[in-house]
């Protein structure tokens, strides 16, 4: 009744290609826009602490639904499977910290695109096998570039200057005259920063996947003998989304570290993060953009909120409450993979589609 | 210069230099190779019979060696507690069997390993909270395994050999012996192999899938149970034995997946190799290159021999 395309005229071809064509739609991402932009910052989330919404559950989920775009691409759009996710988003955040400092002056953008660039090469390199091999050799692949990617941010000392505590830190700096990272930053700046850098990743992510290369992806995934009798170079294919996953993951990295925890050690790039950006991917939905927002809201948001409901309405400690929401997440995946393999991204189709026909299905 | 010879000369000369060093190392390595060929062998069993390539191998690992050293605190006799770890992990195969595979018969083999993951994650936020998460000692000694060292005199030096490595390298190959036998000479054995090769015509002849599936998932926990003692025993009961686990992918690598002769010599290869390049050229790049020298060999062998030293020609390849 309120969700339907009848009536809605098309009159020339661009409207047909647009990313929303329906005017239901619009409204929808427009009143999204308005919450994130100026609903949220000013009243946080509903029964939440302000400083608690922000920080803990905003913030960091906006970095993982980057994180998750940039796995998403790899995984679900060109079907290569990746457990390196954690350190190539640590490459992100270690090269944003030597550009920093190596040129104090460097303009926060061009820096992060920088660092997005050498994670992306990095990605390139370890992705080089998949050109020979898929599935679970290249597991192997991804999981050398974990381990010796992550020995390399303890082992060498270049990457975080020298200092004592092995630890990458933000200093403070400014861009346009407003202090955006390091510990005097206001947590508002950051907000806003990762948000624009979320929607900008997000169009330009829904329009290359829609575009040639994009296609090239899915083909590679569907089926890659057939693609490559129909003129797509699997080499040029693979690598490139080795490159654009890894960009974003890069990025997203570099984000997390500056833009949220403040600081960081190799531990925040270890193998377990890998699984949780996984993870995201597969209950939000393979090869789904609105996928990798559900998908990363719902594996950040929920065990966040479970242990908080546990502690303060059923007074269990941390270490029983951490241990549920393990089970828990392990135990979504498998029922996800179950039930349905294309995560709530399908669902939230197949509530889209019983909407058009609500109230009257016949 | 000075860094060629380092790396291609010096660590030669320290070789011959301290022969008795040498073949410590060496030993060391073998233990380890062993102990990595007989994980390895779980995966590739696993693999072989249902094609799901099973990442949940490690974290078994380190739930039987954790229930294992539980029970006994428990104050339960250590063989019964062995037992009880048996009875264990043929529930949880039965487990898997039912509420996992069953459901996910025909699916994409991605989609089988992912599920092997979340397992992974169920059984160790349950482990965690059942037995805890602090590391503790293994019980081996009270289970009757020697403890302590023999010297034996070797070039001037002395290697050490401590009996628990000896004994798992005993009891290590006698199981991978076992299992290479049982798996081609049993009627089972044939049963697995035949599933391996098409479910369809499998089942047609009579072979009761699920029951197969049930068989390899409680091998693969034995092997586990093993696995978990003796690397247990060398170092602590944690949940770090996991990532030690985890090697046993690049030991498959280098092997070829489906072979049972290649998971032992891949097995001995990264055993020995880590170690030697630990002691010799570790020192030079920062120390604990243990943790991805096995990958990174594995990722050499991915480029140039894909189908690993033993592995069936035609692997999927593009």
């Amino acid at each position: 009744m309120f969700y339907k395309e009848t009536g809605q005229f098309k009159s020339r071809y661009k409207d047909e290609l647009a990313a929303f064509p329906l005017f239901e739609d619009k409204i929808g991402i427009g009143i999204l826009c308005v919450l994130t932009f100026l609903v949220i910052p000013m009243f946080g989330l509903p029964g939440l602490n302000y400083e608690f919404a922000m920080g803990a559950i905003m913030i960091p989920c906006m970095i993982f639904i980057i994180m998750t775009l940039g796995l998403n691409i790899l995984l679900g759009f060109a079907g290569q499977i990746s457990l390196g996710t954690g350190a190539f988003s640590g490459v992100g955040a270690y090269a944003f910290y030597k550009f920093i400092t190596i040129f104090p002056d460097i303009n926060i953008i061009i820096a992060l695109v920088l660092s997005g660039l050498v994670s992306a090469v990095v990605g390139v390199i370890f992705g080089l096998p998949s050109l020979k091999i898929k599935g679970f050799y290249l597991i192997v692949a991804t999981l050398a570039a974990q381990f010796f990617l992550t020995w390399a941010f303890i082992r060498v000392a270049w990457l975080y200057n020298y200092n004592a505590s092995g630890a990458i830190e933000g200093p403070n700096k400014e861009m346009f005259g407003i202090i955006m990272i390091g510990p005097q930053s206001a947590g508002m700046t950051r907000y806003y920063f990762v948000l624009v850098t979320l929607i900008v990743l997000t169009w330009l992510a829904s329009n290359v996947i829609r575009g040639r290369i994009g296609r090239s992806w899915m083909m590679i995934r569907d089926m890659d003998i057939a693609a490559e009798l129909i003129g797509i170079r699997p080499l040029v294919a693979k690598l490139s989304a080795f490159a654009f996953s890894s960009f974003y993951i890069g990025i997203a990295g570099a984000l997390m570290v500056f833009f949220w925890l403040g600081a960081a050690e190799a531990e925040s790039f270890d193998i377990n993060h890998s699984f949780l950006y996984l993870f995201m991917v597969i209950i939000g939905g393979l090869g789904s953009i609105t996928g990798s927002y559900m998908g990363a809201i719902f594996v950040w948001v929920v065990p966040v909120l479970i242990k908080e409901i546990g502690k303060s309405a059923f007074g269990f400690d941390a270490f029983v409450m951490e241990n549920f929401s393990t089970i828990l997440l392990g135990a979504m995946i498998i029922i996800i993979l179950i039930l349905e393999p294309h995560g709530l991204a399908r669902l939230w189709q197949i509530a889209k589609q019983k909407l058009r026909l609500w109230p009257f299905p016949y | 210069m000075e860094i060629l010879h380092m790396i291609f000369i010096a660590p030669f000369l320290d070789m011959v230099a301290l022969p008795d060093l040498f073949f410590q190392g060496l030993w060391d390595g073998f233990v380890g190779g062993t102990l990595y060929a007989l994980l390895a062998l779980g995966f590739v069993l696993i693999f072989k019979a249902s094609g799901v390539f099973n990442f949940s191998q490690p974290i078994l690992m380190v739930l039987a060696a954790l229930a294992l050293v539980s029970f006994y605190e428990m104050g339960i006799n250590p063989w019964i507690s062995v037992a009880l770890v048996l009875l264990l992990m043929y529930a949880l195969a039965f487990g898997v069997e039912r509420v996992i595979l069953r459901n996910l018969v025909n699916q994409d083999g991605n989609i089988l390993f992912m599920s092997t993951i979340g397992l992974t994650f169920v059984i160790i936020g349950a482990a965690q909270w059942i037995f805890g998460g602090v590391p503790r000692s293994m019980i081996h000694a009270e289970l009757g395994f020697p403890v302590g060292s023999s010297e034996w005199p070797m070039f001037g030096g002395a290697v050490y050999f401590e009996h628990i490595d000896i004994s798992a390298v005993v009891l290590a190959s006698s199981l991978i012996a076992i299992l290479a036998v049982f798996f081609s000479k049993t009627k089972i054995g044939r049963g697995l192999r035949a599933v391996a090769d098409d479910h369809q015509a499998a089942l047609s002849v009579g072979i009761s899938l699920n029951q197969i599936w049930v068989i390899v998932w409680f091998v693969a926990g034995i092997v586990a149970l093993v696995g978990g003692l003796f690397w247990g025993a060398r170092s602590d009961v944690s949940f770090a034995l996991q990532i030690i686990g985890l090697k046993a992918l690049p030991v498959l690598i280098i092997g070829g997946f489906t072979s049972v002769p290649g998971a032992i010599i891949g097995g001995l290869i990264i055993g020995l190799g880590e170690k030697i390049f630990e002691i010799y050229w570790g020192p030079m790049m920062g120390g604990s290159v243990e943790g991805w020298f096995a990958y990174v060999i594995a990722l050499v062998f991915l480029l140039f021999k894909p189908q690993g030293l033993f592995g069936e020609k035609i692997i999927e390849r593009v």
